[in-house]
């Protein structure tokens, strides 16, 4: 029997060191794009770098998710070192439910190593709202201990037990917020608090709700919040009244007004998902608005073949070079 | 005798408990200490605790006590165990994103930490990540002894920037 040779391959891609393009984007005063990558449910790379195809040539920065909804799918590392590797701008959510802290610090320096530079640190959604609701919940950490760690190991260049690091890894930190649910006259402080913690950029949950939004980012303001952080708008596209009715009542987080699920009931069945991008389009419309956002972050969950068509018609789209 | 929602809704109340209990403890613990030998002291507290926090704030027994810069309501109930909540899940009506039934734990802190006088505010401090090594231990002995101040030595690092 022969043994296979052991020596590694040369890597073509050492993307250790290369900085957070999202962040150049950002920092270079552009409204940026982001946009959530469809996990696959497969072993396969080919899969992810097909999802991927659909949105690269119109977003700054790509979000693999971290079993969302807690269903089980690709993990956001695996995602994201393959979309890096693609030449993808990856963002990895990253949440506490599945992890403890050894776990989470340590998939933090494998992804950096990866390629990986931008992080989004979540709690998470709870067991409970997933396809395997009998699995144990971990909850070690929260959002903001999670972000408070990574800062830790990127400034400190130590692990939370003080240990050090040979090389530190380079982050671009971002959190989530959700400014539409209870209690809404109070989510800036969270907001304050994230950016205490050590949170860069922001994407929020998806917003259907634009005065709601706007009285958070009023407070957000009076907070001088929207000079200390990137703040990138959730935002996504109905496919019809039913999949709304879903998402209000089943994914945690999510709010719907009324008037957005009647315009799509009284919508004509061929018609609906063309309403339902030009209601996506209209909120990035007036959400660009609004003093203190920087980006949007599209969500478009099996519709990926839709976010092109946001982009362009929202007229948000820009020249955006791979490497 | 009135039930704990009545206690619990009076944050101002429960805050000079803790603040008298707090003063209290302090100056009668050293003679504690020469009174009571160190097993049956954690197990005494243990026990009162689990009887006067387990009914008024269905204490979890962390042992770090945090209830006085969270509403005077207890964090550990909260299924995702938050210590810097509310999370984004909170239902439209402030209930729980996973107990639809029970009002959000961190919604209600919120609220308490607005009525409270002596530690109001302090709901906004950045509290560190949970030792789960204290678990079932005396949040007061822990308190009196410095342990539950103890911080891994990373997190103090940039606590001291």
């Amino acid at each position: 029997m022969t043994i296979p040779d052991q020596t590694p391959p040369a890597t073509e891609w050492d993307s250790h060191g290369a900085e957070s393009r999202l962040r150049q984007v950002l920092e270079a005063g552009h409204f940026a794009v982001t946009a959530e990558l469809n996990a696959p449910d497969s072993a396969d790379p080919k899969d992810v770098y097909a999802n991927a195809a659909e949105l690269g040539d119109v977003c700054d920065g790509i979000n693999a998710t971290d079993g969302s909804g807690a269903n089980c799918h690709m993990s956001s590392v695996a995602c994201c070192a393959l979309m890096a590797r693609a030449g993808y701008e990856p963002v990895l959510q990253m949440g506490c439910r599945d992890r403890n802290r050894i776990a989470i610090q340590g998939d933090l320096l494998g992804a950096a190593a990866l390629g990986v530079r931008n992080v989004l640190c979540l709690t998470g959604d709870d067991v409970s709202a997933g396809d395997q609701p009998e699995a144990r919940r971990v909850f070690d950490f929260d959002a903001l201990h999670l972000l408070r760690t990574a800062q830790i190991m990127r400034d400190q260049g130590v692990l939370l037990s003080g240990r050090k690091l040979t090389t530190p890894p380079e982050f671009f930190l971002g959190a989530a917020a959700n400014p539409f649910v209870p209690p809404q006259d109070l989510r800036h402080l969270r907001l304050a608090k994230k950016i205490e913690a050590g949170a860069q950029f922001i994407q929020t949950q998806y917003c259907y709700d634009v005065p709601v939004f706007e009285a958070f980012m009023r407070r957000a303001r009076d907070m001088g919040l929207h000079e200390k952080v990137y703040l990138l708008v959730g935002v996504g596209p109905l496919r019809s009244e039913r999949a709304a009715e879903f998402m209000r009542s089943r994914v945690p987080g999510v709010h719907i007004p009324d008037a957005v699920v009647d315009r799509l009931a009284k919508t004509p069945r061929k018609g609906k998902r063309e309403e339902g991008i030009r209601i996506c389009v209209e909120i990035i419309e007036e959400v660009k608005q609004i003093e203190g956002v920087r980006g949007v972050h599209i969500m478009a969950y099996r519709q990926e073949e839709a976010v092109p068509e946001i982009v362009e018609r929202a007229g948000i789209k820009r020249e955006r070079p791979r490497e | 005798m009135p039930g704990s929602e009545w206690f619990k809704n009076r944050p101002r109340l429960l805050e000079g408990v803790y603040a008298g209990s707090k003063l209290a403890l302090r100056v009668l613990y050293p003679l504690l200490k020469r009174v009571l030998p160190a097993g049956l002291r954690e197990r005494v507290f243990v026990w009162s605790e689990e009887v006067s926090k387990g009914y008024l704030f269905n204490c979890q027994m962390c042992g770090q006590c945090i209830l006085h810069s969270t509403g005077m309501t207890c964090p550990m109930n909260c299924p995702k165990n938050l210590r810097n909540g509310p999370c984004g899940g909170v239902r439209q009506n402030g209930h729980c994103e996973v107990i639809p039934e029970m009002p959000c734990v961190w919604v209600q802190a919120w609220q308490r930490d607005a009525q409270m006088g002596r530690y109001g505010g302090e709901i906004q401090l950045l509290q560190p990540p949970v030792n789960r090594a204290l678990q079932n231990s005396s949040a007061w002995l822990n308190l009196l002894e410095g342990v539950d101040a103890q911080r891994p030595s990373g997190w103090t690092a940039i606590e001291l920037e």
